[in-house]
């Protein structure tokens, strides 16, 4: 991009004119500039602000992650890669990474699963159908730290909810200390995560589903297909944009989760939660070195930026393209 | 800001009131000789107390110090604590502080005197501040000289179910580890809970080993290995495993390692409905026990960390501390005056009476009536020694490396030795 003036905004029209005459070139260079500064004043407020607020923090980020700095003044120290050193040396973040992926799997695997069948399901002529979809997402409109302390509460070891129920129907055996022991506390993070999120993924895949036109169905039932093949074969091929959206955002948001996990154990016990994220958040704003914070904050950046790259280059280009969303689809 | 619909009125006197925040941030060190017009002289108080009772009562202290000096004029800034910590940052880099400002004593004060920007008023305070309770005064002393006047003070120790106690047969409060271990079996064999922790905030875990690391190295030797950066002695190993010990009787509550302290369902709340014998906490306990919990009423106790035999530490040493009051440097008369009207008898007896601080003038101890506040004065009385909470006397990260480490030997995946080790390593790279 040469110019801040964006090659899109132009219309198709503009470009495939002949050669004009002088006298109407004149015309249109003032008509040109015209709608020139018209898009830039359009534009600057809301460029000043990204830049202001988006870009130039997350550039200085990157610069300090190469300082030692306790966020006051001007990073001096100059230390190199030495935080991205320590960072990789680090047990704590090696094991944000490793929890990291545990929530990626857990979440392709088990939560977008569970919320296409529910949405299969709730795709069905069946009586209260409304409420049920309204009952499933209701818990992704709740706010993070409302969710934190209502789980905090229900997990509390042998006065909480969970305890309670398991308890009366007979299977107290299975109550333990949840987010309080190192070996349940992910499982049961997940829980919340599940029950918090896929209503979300649900409310995706209903509308997916609801642009599948019904003669396409009706026609593999014709040609006496089972229920399982019209799933396999017509539903689900038609459903693969949503499904690719889906997991896209399940990923990016595991990959940042922190709010529900400082909520509800602040890492622990004995870091046994923490995400790169709550890594983060300690380093700059418990001990603030915030100079290593930067170094975790660039690598989470990092691995965003390159899973989501990656993923719309080799996954999501066949949506993209030809979309009528996209900015390649005008002229051409 | 509860206000749903704020009136024109209410923005102009927030703006009005912000405005003044703004001065004092910018023009504090303006008017750098006290801001004397016309003969009368305005000090700038900047103090923490934005809570009822203590910001009505400290406000009419200040009326009342105005009226015993007509020439005088006292203009007070209340910062809530995160917000004033904050803003002191940015005042240090600054290097303009307000006249008189509320510190914590320890190594941030250091910081400060070290930076040049604090007044040195072992002079200016003599005779009358050495008539203060010695502990108390502790925090502010840096290399044998006075940067600051108590108003409050307070320490660490066990409170504990009596009631509990009397069931499990424990007659009398452990006074050695060994006694203290024995106590807590017992407690166990009646099928009593002995502690509560709050293992998800891992502050009060710190103050177990803080006090251990006290009674078997000594009380001076957690500020001198924090200055040697060295925290690999013997006796600091050792008050790891003393904490094993502890730890390996599993004398903690259901779940406590994701137990916060003050929630329904935390540590204080764990004692404060007689679900666990004792906690090791700072003297604010019996109001948080009755706030987020029941109350335990007259079974609550009190008795100090007890010693660790063959330790080089006392039972008579604690760990605690306070607020009090620096001057900025080259502060006005005024200033000083003020700290003597906030440090005489009259005022402490009404800080004691109204906001439940502990008594920084021996004489105002008559106004005591709460045992267990008694108790814990009568500890602070005859203190031997005094280590200051880690969090003020250490760096953030070293004060939060403590806590991380003591945390994970508490959980299982940390040695005494490791602990030792990673404190170390963090005060090194501290510089």
């Amino acid at each position: 991009m040469t110019s801040t003036y964006l090659p899109d905004k132009r219309t198709g029209p503009d470009i495939e004119l002949p050669p004009p005459a002088v006298g109407a070139a004149r015309g249109r260079t003032r008509r040109r500039l015209l709608h020139w500064v018209t898009a830039m004043g359009f534009q600057v407020p809301a460029l000043v602000l990204f830049i202001g607020l988006v870009l130039l923090p997350m550039l200085f980020a990157l610069y300090a992650a190469f300082f030692r700095w306790g966020g006051f003044g001007m990073p001096s120290d100059y230390v190199g890669v030495d935080n991205f050193t320590r960072l990789f040396d680090d047990p704590v973040f090696l094991g944000d990474l490793w929890r990291c992926l545990v929530l990626v799997v857990l979440s392709l695997a088990l939560q977008l699963p569970f919320a296409l069948a529910m949405a299969v399901l709730l795709n069905q002529r069946i009586r209260g159908r409304a409420v049920y979809r309204m009952l499933f997402f209701a818990p992704y409109i709740l706010s993070e730290a409302i969710t934190g302390v209502l789980f905090s509460m229900i997990f509390a070891p042998d006065d909480g909810l969970a305890d309670h129920v398991l308890g009366s129907v007979g299977l107290g055996g299975l109550g333990g200390t949840w987010f309080a022991d190192p070996s349940t506390v992910m499982a049961t993070l997940f829980l919340v995560m599940m029950w918090k999120y896929f209503g979300f993924h649900m409310m995706l895949y209903l509308a997916g589903l609801q642009s599948i036109p019904a003669e396409l169905t009706e026609a593999a039932l014709i040609d006496g297909a089972s229920a399982w093949q019209r799933f396999r074969n017509v539903t689900l091929p038609l459903l693969a944009p949503t499904l690719r959206i889906s997991a896209f955002l399940s990923v990016i948001g595991s990959i940042q989760l922190f709010d529900l996990v400082w909520v509800i154990t602040q890492g622990g016990p004995d870091h046994h939660s923490e995400t790169m994220a709550v890594t983060m958040f300690q380093f700059g704003f418990k001990r603030y070195q915030v100079g290593y914070a930067s170094a975790v904050s660039v690598v989470m950046f990092g691995i965003s930026l390159v899973f989501a790259l990656a993923y719309q280059r080799f996954v999501l280009r066949r949506d993209l393209e030809g979309a009528t969303t996209t900015m390649r689809g005008g002229g051409k | 800001m509860g206000d749903p619909a704020l009136s024109r009125r209410g923005f102009l006197a927030a703006s009005a009131a912000a405005g003044v925040g703004m001065t004092a941030l910018s023009g504090c060190g303006g008017d750098s000789d006290g801001g004397s017009s016309g003969g009368t002289t305005t000090i700038e108080w900047w103090n923490i107390s934005t809570t009822e009772p203590a910001k009505g009562v400290w406000a009419a202290l200040a009326k009342k110090f105005e009226a015993q000096n007509p020439d005088v004029k006292v203009k007070i800034v209340q910062l809530e604590n995160d917000a004033y910590k904050s803003k002191m940052t940015t005042l240090i880099a600054s290097g303009k502080l307000p006249d008189i400002f509320h510190t914590w004593g320890g190594g941030v004060l250091k910081q400060q005197v070290d930076a040049g920007l604090v007044e040195d008023l072992t002079d200016r305070t003599k005779p009358w501040a050495d008539g203060l309770l010695k502990v108390a005064r502790e925090p502010y002393l840096l290399d044998g000289k006075v940067y600051g006047i108590p108003f409050d003070i307070g320490m660490i120790g066990f409170w504990y179910n009596k009631a509990l106690f009397k069931q499990a047969g424990v007659s009398t409060p452990p006074t050695t580890w060994s006694g203290f271990l024995d106590a807590v079996g017992k407690l166990k064999a009646k099928g009593i809970t002995p502690i509560a922790l709050a293992g998800k905030e891992k502050w009060p875990e710190m103050y177990y080993w803080a006090y251990l690391a006290m009674r078997t190295a000594g009380a001076d030797a957690l500020q001198k290995a924090y200055d040697d950066k060295d925290f690999t002695g013997a006796d600091f190993v050792a008050a790891g495993k003393h904490l094993k010990d502890l730890v390996d009787l599993q004398p903690f509550q259901k779940g406590f390692l994701n137990a916060a302290y003050s929630t329904p369902t935390g540590q204080a709340a764990t004692v404060g409905n007689g679900k666990a014998a004792m906690e090791l906490m700072g003297q604010w306990a019996p109001s948080v026990q009755a706030d987020a919990g029941k109350g335990l009423g007259d079974d609550l106790g009190f008795f100090p960390f007890p010693a660790v035999e063959g330790g080089k530490g006392t039972i008579t040493e604690v760990f605690g501390g306070g607020g009090g009051h620096a001057l900025r440097r080259d502060a006005p008369q005024a200033a000083v005056d003020f700290l003597k009207f906030f440090a005489s008898e009259a005022t402490d007896l009404e800080l004691v009476k109204k906001t439940s601080a502990l008594p920084v003038v021996p004489a105002a101890e008559s106004a005591i009536t709460d045992p267990n506040t008694k108790a814990v004065q009568a500890q602070l009385n005859r203190a031997t020694g005094f280590q200051l909470y880690l969090d003020q006397a250490y760096a953030p990260a070293v004060g939060q490396e403590v806590n991380d480490s003591v945390s994970a030997l508490i959980a299982g995946s940390k040695s005494p030795e490791q602990v030792a080790q990673s404190i170390t390593q963090a005060t090194k790279e501290e510089q």
